[in-house]
Formats: structure tokens, sequence, C-alpha cells
């Protein structure tokens, strides 16, 4: 892999948050704007992502789908005993995504995907009270998706594809709570890599006993980026010997990018008009045990996680209210796979609720423009990370307060099928 | 169909707009209403006393020691109920240090510098920059931090102690001077005319201490020469311009002068705190050097026990032959032994000249130990120069303070003894047994706070303490046991979220690299220790700082 052009292509797709860790559901403009269901919904070429088994449904020859959405985060935290506050003002993230299917025959249809399963883009204020656990962090990874999908049977469609990885981080955080060199800078240590590979795996199956009901089932593998190539910087540590000294060294890291496992079903109603869907989400998270960095100058940064496997319920509904215009709107849950004692505001994200509209407008008979809106709203909780330690210390110095976060995301795509 | 058309993307974009609304939280404390004032008025805070309160740390005023004052730190909490804008004379550096029209008067901050293998070394002055803080810049603008480095009690309403023509001569303080509205101007005058709504005043630390950190002595800068400083509760001087920097503030001067400090800082009804004056004892400046520091397990100590035991044996005959059979000195084989140490309270034998015939055969046979033949004129000679060096020594008790000021001394040799020595044809091994910091060399008298001199600090001390609480009772203001608060740090460290605060030098966290001074950790938990006493007596609800969040002691290898 060319690693400039992996550079390009990451500058170019930065991604954003939001959904439990750093898992980033915005695969598909139709889908989001009904509660991002869509492992039974058969509506463009989107159904790659969703559900690899599904394209051999889609009726056109070819399809192709692009899209973006523009992200707008923005996470709070006071603590009430110290009177802390502090607000992120992280930068506008902008996912895309691109699906293109192609039935060769009948029953057998190939297609490619390039989307953004997995981000995070953090920034909280520089040295702000919890920045020896993070100034900023940028998480990126893109998958390119090659599928293939057969129909085994009139209502059975098996399909998948191998799933290539590419992902970068840039993380920055303060060295302690209280480490300066000699004019009071803060001493700050600062990671950075792109253009990681790795490969792995999604299958689907779809399951159509009648016309109007489906049931999908879709897994995509584990992932784990491991970065060994990347430039770690120490910068503002004070010139001693008792300290690590400043300038670029070498660091290795693993970050997962959990398996996800999805069962859902759709149904239609209405002479076709109104469709009804909902999806059950399992994302693994518990393989997210530890972040652990380990320094090309001896130095390491060992950071517990201890994630649980974390479940999202997803409810849309899509209603073709014209001949042009179809809207849709949804809702879901999306359950926090950070523990009580675990949580970290490099992913300050708790349970949430997301409500999600929007609606196609089919400018032409080949061509669908559609829009989405989501507004994600996280429950404020009042939690800690509990495994913080100063240099020397036998006892942790747990970082508490309350969190709030919410995110608002809008999104245009357009469908071309022919 | 087309009008439904834009209905439905009409309807679509109101939705939008009106869930795009910015999230909040249930109860936000930036919204005001989280804490309150209750029956003070926080809005103009003025803060009066002495390096403590300027956020003086590490033997230097800096920058962010400044940054990091009690006073500033209870001034930003302040903030959230209804506390205005808080000024601090701020130097220009964190190098700390004091230029006087370009020429260093004072000097820089001490860091914790290593050994150049990734081991602590000690703590040395740092020199990674030149300061630039020059007391000719005087600071203009209104001030709420009226706290000066090394002022007393009676300092604060003295005139002139801010005059710049007098910093040179010593009448006048080069912190004040820099900020100071007059020549002839006080602190309590400016203070007071700042017109704060609440106040916190901590003053009378100097005036004790002074005469504990210099053991009990008075060295004249000009001469060198060191005396014993004066107990002014003995002495019942009460004219504090014939003190000198060493003496014990006489405590009807100190309570005097604190009733007029409390009368000028409440005549237009403000509230506020007075804070009392903590133990010696409880700063590392006085625990971190043992006086029981000769211990037979330190290789090059050990070995000479015998004989070190042989000619203080014969030393101790002469003492005892003297009249001061107290003068006892011995080292244990088994366990630590005192420090010895030169006591000004004792008769000095020296000035007897029979105490030089009889150290003569005593040196005869320090000399024979070495090999040495010596004829009489040497021996005599030799008991000449040695003679003041032991007329007016004893063994250092538990009970004995040395100071942190004597580190460095010890394992060490005297110089300047050991160059006469030597000049006089002594050979280096006899020069150096000879010369030997606290074992055959004694401290000097200001390394050492003995117990009469910890008696007198402490009844000062109590006296003080007595007047402050006794004011702050008379006039309905808040008090905050300072003393407790250090006793506490100093005993049993008082724990807080990541660690343990102690008063243990360097790794204790609670006190900088001069052993006098806190760390910024220590300034706010004293910042806490008086939010607390605030929040009880005014029934506001002022929250406190997470100490662990503060620095504790600056690394640096660019020293000296």
């Amino acid at each position: 892999m060319n690693k400039i052009k992996v550079f390009v292509v990451l500058c170019l797709i930065s991604t954003f948050a939001f959904a439990g860790g750093y898992r980033v559901s915005t695969q598909s403009n139709k889908q989001l704007a009904m509660g991002h269901t869509g492992v039974a919904v058969v509506n463009s070429a989107d159904i790659l992502f969703f559900n690899p088994a599904g394209i051999v449904h889609l009726e056109n020859k070819l399809n192709i789908s692009a899209g973006g959405f523009g992200v707008f985060s923005d996470v709070k935290f006071q603590n009430q005993e110290f009177g802390t506050t502090s607000e992120t003002d992280s930068p506008t993230g902008t996912p895309l995504y691109l699906y293109a299917t192609y039935k060769v025959t009948e029953d057998f249809s190939v297609g490619l995907g390039v989307y953004t399963p997995y981000g995070s883009n953090v920034t909280w204020p520089t040295d702000w009270s919890g920045s020896h656990l993070v100034n900023e962090i940028e998480l990126s990874a893109i998958f390119i998706q090659p599928t293939l999908s057969y129909q085994l049977f009139d209502s059975v469609s098996i399909g998948g594809g191998p799933i290539l990885a590419i992902g970068g981080v840039s993380f920055n955080r303060n060295a302690s709570r209280t480490l300066t060199d000699e004019e009071g800078n803060r001493s700050n240590i600062g990671i950075e890599d792109s253009g990681v590979t790795s490969w792995g795996w999604t299958a689907g199956l779809m399951f159509t006993p009648t016309d109007r009901f489906s049931l999908g089932f879709n897994y995509r593998s584990l992932i784990n980026i491991d970065s060994t190539e990347g430039t770690a910087t120490f910068s503002n540590f004070p010139n001693s010997t008792l300290t690590p000294a400043n300038g670029e060294t070498s660091f290795t890291a693993t970050l997962p990018l959990p398996a996800e496992l999805t069962l859902g079903v759709s149904y239609k109603m209405f002479n076709d008009k109104l469709l009804l869907a909902f999806d059950y989400n399992r994302a693994l998270w518990s393989e997210y045990n530890s972040l652990d960095l380990e320094f090309g100058n001896g130095a390491t940064s060992i950071n517990p996680r201890n994630y649980k496997d974390a479940s999202t319920y997803r409810f849309g509904a899509q209603y073709a209210a014209t001949d042009k215009l179809t809207v849709r709107a949804g809702y879901y849950f999306d359950e926090s796979p950070v523990q009580s004692g675990f949580f970290a505001p490099e992913t300050p994200r708790n349970d949430s609720d997301g409500y999600t509209f929007g609606l196609s407008f089919q400018a032409t008979p080949k061509l669908s423009i559609d829009t989405s809106f989501l507004f994600l709203k996280f429950r404020e909780v009042t939690e800690s990370y509990d495994f913080y330690f100063d240099t020397g210390s036998p006892v942790p110095a747990p970082f508490e307060g309350t969190y709030k976060s919410s995110a608002f995301i809008a999104g245009l795509g357009i469908t071309y099928s022919m | 169909m087309k009008n439904l058309n834009i209905k439905l993307i009409a309807l679509f974009i109101a939705s939008a707009a009106i869930v795009s609304c910015d999230e909040d939280f249930d109860n936000p404390i930036e919204d005001g209403g989280t804490y309150t004032s209750g029956e003070a008025d926080f809005s103009k805070y003025v803060t009066v006393g002495n390096s403590l309160t300027a956020g003086y740390a590490d033997g230097a005023l800096y920058l962010s020691g400044q940054q990091n004052s009690f006073p500033n730190i209870i001034a930003g909490q302040m903030q959230f109920a209804g506390g205005g804008e808080f000024n601090q004379p701020l130097v220009n550096d964190n190098t700390g240090g004091l230029l006087a029209a370009g020429f260093q008067i004072l000097p820089n901050r001490f860091v914790l510098a290593s050994d150049g293998m990734g081991n602590p070394a000690g703590p040395a002055v740092f020199t990674g920059a030149a300061p630039t803080t020059d007391i000719t810049n005087k600071v203009t603008g209104p001030l709420n931090n009226f706290g000066v480095p090394g002022a007393k009690v009676f300092h604060l309403a003295a005139p002139g102690y801010g005059a710049l023509s007098g910093v040179a001569t010593g009448t006048a303080n080069p912190y004040y001077a820099r900020f100071s509205s007059s020549e002839s101007s006080t602190i309590i005058a400016d203070a007071a005319a700042a017109n704060g709504t609440f106040f916190t005043l901590w003053i009378g630390n100097n005036d004790i201490l002074g005469y504990a950190t210099n053991g009990g002595t008075f060295t004249n800068p000009l001469t060198g020469e060191t005396t014993q400083a004066l107990d002014h509760n003995v002495t019942n001087n009460i004219t504090p311009s014939s003190y000198s920097s060493s003496d014990i503030t006489n405590n009807n001067v100190f309570a005097g002068v604190y009733q007029q400090l409390v009368a000028g800082l409440t005549a237009n009804g403000a509230k506020g705190v007075l804070v009392n004056i903590p133990d010696v004892t409880s700063i590392p400046f006085f625990t971190t050097v043992p006086s029981q520091a000769l211990s037979p397990a330190d290789p090059t100590f050990g070995p000479q026990i015998p004989l070190l035991n042989q000619v203080y044996g014969g030393l101790n005959q002469i003492f005892t032959a003297f009249g001061q059979p107290g003068r006892q000195i011995s080292f244990s084989t088994t366990g630590a032994s005192g420090l010895v140490v030169r006591d000004l309270d004792l008769a000095d034998l020296s000035q007897n000249p029979n105490f030089v015939n009889a150290l003569v055969p005593l040196v005869q046979g320090i000399g024979a130990s070495f090999n040495l033949t010596l004829t009489a004129a040497q021996a005599t000679g030799l008991a000449q120069i040695l003679a003041p060096q032991f007329g007016q020594i004893r063994q250092a008790t538990p009970s004995d303070l040395i100071t942190f000021t004597a580190a460095p001394l010890l394992g060490g040799n005297n110089q300047q003894l050991f160059g006469t020595l030597t000049g006089a044809g002594l050979p280096v091994e006899l020069a150096g047994a000879l010369t030997a910091n606290g074992v055959t060399f004694p401290l000097g008298d200001q390394f050492v706070l003995d117990e009469d001199e910890q008696a007198a600090v402490t009844t000062a001390q109590t006296a003080y303490n007595a007047t402050i609480e006794g004011l702050a009772l008379a006039n309905d203001l808040a008090f905050v046991d300072a003393r407790a608060a250090l006793a506490q740090v100093a005993s049993t460290g008082v724990a807080f979220n990541g660690g343990v605060l102690t008063s243990t030098y360097a790794t204790g966290g609670g006190f900088s690299l001069d052993g006098v001074h806190p760390t910024a950790r220590g300034y706010a938990f004293t910042a806490n220790t008086i939010i607390d006493a605030i929040n009880a007596k005014y029934g506001s609800t002022l929250p406190k700082v997470d100490i662990g969040a503060y620095s504790t002691i600056q690394l640096s290898d660019q020293v000296q």
C-alpha cells in the first residue's frame, strides 16, 4: 500500500465519533434516516454495508450510492466538587461512503464498498483538568470491502467479502497531572500513525419468506489495528535525566476494531408504501481490554479499558409519501460499552438515544437525492476513570466528573440506478 | 402533489432546526447558583501577609509560584460566588531572583537536579535562564495581593519598608519596593486603600522563623560574625527598629501591631480570615537532617569510631577538669550518635589559656596515631589552632533540631581550617581527620535549634496564636488553625485524590525545595483549609480545589 496515497485518502475522509466506543454509525443517508436499521432492508446499494447478502436483491443492473455527513459534536464536562468545567471544541467531521453493486446474473451480484465505520475525534481545551488522560484524539479507519452475493434458494441469499481496513491515529495528552518544563509548560506526549493496514471479513444472510417480510443477519469480524511504524513525540519535558528526553521516538500499540453482529427484520405494508424495520446490533467490545503504549525510549503507558460487549436497538420506518418523495424516521438506543470506573474522556460516551429522520427526493427515475438528520443525545452521566496513577504513587487518582454529550449529524447523498 | 412535496420538505427543515439546539447539564455550574457566598461579599478580595501570601517557594518568588499562591487559588474559587478580579504583583519569569537596576540582589529558585544518570541528586539553584524582574520597574495598577516575602508583623506598619532607596541599605524590602505606593507608604495602608470587601491576613511566621532557621543566632552580613540572636520576650525590648532579622518579636509588640492591622482591614466593615502560625517542627527545614546523624554503618565514619572515642575520651577528661562534666562526647558502635556542635550558650574554654596547655598531650597523642611525632612547640602550636574548635562544643541530643542548611556540610570538611592545617605542614590525612564537619569540626550554632531556643520559639508562637485567635473572636472573623493543619501534614499526612501529602523533603509533596515554603500543592491544601473556615464562618459554599492537580517540585539539570 502506497503510504502517501493512503495518507491523502485519510485526510479527505476524516472521521468522527458517536455510537458506543468509537463506532460511527453513519454508513448510509437512507438508512441513518430510519435509525440506521438496514440488515433486512433492500433500498439501495447501501445494503452492501448492512448485509452483503442483500445486494443480489437489488432490481437494477448497476446501483451506486455515495454520500457524506457533517458531524457536529459537543461534550461538556463539569466537576461540582471542585468547580471545574470544560467543553470540547472538536472539528466538524465529514464521513463519506461509496457503494457500487453490479448484477452479474439474476442470482449473483458483485459489489465494492468504501466506508468509515470507526473513528473518534475529540478535542478538549489544551491543559484542561483531564489533560493527563487526553487533550486530543483522532482515530480513523477506512474499510474497503469487495463483495459477492448469491441467491442460494428462492428465499435465502448469502453474501460476504474481505475487508481491507486502513487505520490512522493521532493522540495527544499531557505526561501527568503536574509535570512541566522549567518554564511551566506541561510535559506532553503525542503519537501519530497513519496508513496502518489490516484485514478482516464480513458475511451475511438474508431470508425472504414473503415479498413483504425479510430477515437479515450480518457479521463483521474483529480487525486489530497494530500500530508499529508511527511516531511518538515527547515535548516540554524538563531538562533532567529523571524524565524522558524531548524528541521523537517510536511506539507500538494495538487498537481493536471490534466484531459486530446484527440481526434484523423488515416488513412492508399498505401496498408496500410503508416499511418498518428493526435491527439489533451486538458489538463485541470486550476485546478492548487495555490500550498499552510502549515507546522506543523505554517509557510505557498502560491504560485499562475493560470494555464490555454492547447492544444497540434500532427502529426505523419509511413511507413513500408521493411519487417523488419518501420520508423516513427512526430511533435507536445505543448502549455504552464503557463500564463504571473506566469512563475516560477520550471516548466520553454514555448510553445514548438517537432520533433520526430524513427524506429522499426522486429527481429523475434513475437518480434520487437522500438527506438524513441524526440527533444523538447521550444521557448525562457522573462517572470516573479510576486507573490513572501519578508517577510513583501507589494509589490511583480517579478523574471524576459529569459528562453531557450530544451530536448533530446532517447528511446528503445520492442514489443512482440503471 | 408538488405542494405536498414542498410542505414535507419544509417540515423536515423545521424539525432539523428544532433538534439542533445545544444540550446542557441538568445543573450546569457555569450558570451560577451552585455556589453561594453566604453572609460574605467576595466581590473584592484583598490579602495581606508575608512570603506565604505572596506564593514564594523554592527559595524565590517566581511566576508560577505566584499563580499558585493560596490567595490566587481562593480568588479563583470565589469567582463562582461573586468574586471579582484578583491582581497580584507578578514577577516576569519562572527563574525567580530579583534585580536592582540590573544587578542581581536575590538568587534564582531551587530545582531538583539529577546525577545525570537518572537518580535525584538534590536541590540546586536553577541557572537555565537569567532573572528578568527588576525592582526598579514598579508594578502599576490596582492590586489585591499584598504579600511581601520576609515581612514580620511590624514591617506591615513600617513607613519606608517599600522605599527603593532603602533596599541597598537593608531598611526596605525589595519585594515591597516593587509595588509600594510611595517611598514612605506602609503595606497595611496600601492594603486598606484597596478597600476590599473580604480579606485574609496571615502574618507573624517570620517573627519567630528568622530566629529558628538561624539556630537562634544572628550572623552579621558585614563582619560574618555569628552571635546569639535575641528573644525580645526576655529582653522586653519593644522597639522593633532595633531588632536584628533573627530576633524574636516581643509578644506585646506583636499584639499591638496585629490589632492595628485588623483594625485597618476591617475599618470599612469587611469580613475576613485570620490565620495562625504553624510549628517550626512541621517544616522539613528542621526535620530532614537528624541530630543523631552519625551511624556506625556509614563506611567512612564507622571505622573511625575507635580513634575518635580515644581522642574525645581525652577531651572529655579535660572538660571535666575544667568544670564541664556535662560535655561528654562519644560515638556508639551499635547505634546512631549525635553530631558534634558548637553551642554559644556554653562557656568558651578556649578563653582560658590553661585549656591550650591541657590540649597539648592530647594533640601529641593524635599525632602519634598518625605516626607523627610532634615536638612540644609543634604540639602547642596545633593546640592553639584547635582550642577554639573544641572550646565550646557538645554532642547534639535527640531534642536538638538541625537545620536543612547543614545538609551540604555533613560528610565534608571545613575547608578553611583544612587549609590552615595543611599550610602548617600537617599531613593531609591528619588535617582531614581534624576537620570533619559535625564530627571533629563542630557544626556552627546557626545550624542547631536547641531545646532552649525551641522553647523560646514556642513561647512566642503560643502568645502570637493566642493574640490571633482572640482578635478573630473579638472582631467576629473566621479563624484558621494553620498550626493544626500543618501538624497533620507533618505527622500522619493528608490523603488526597492520588496520594498522601506529607512534609517529607522533596518527595512528600507539601514543601518546596527550600524546606520552609509550601509547593503549589501545599498552597492548594492551604487554600482548601482556609476555604473550609470561610464556608464554616460565613455560610458560603465555595468549592475546594483538587490538590493533586497542583505541582510539587521542579526537576531540572540546568544548574551550576
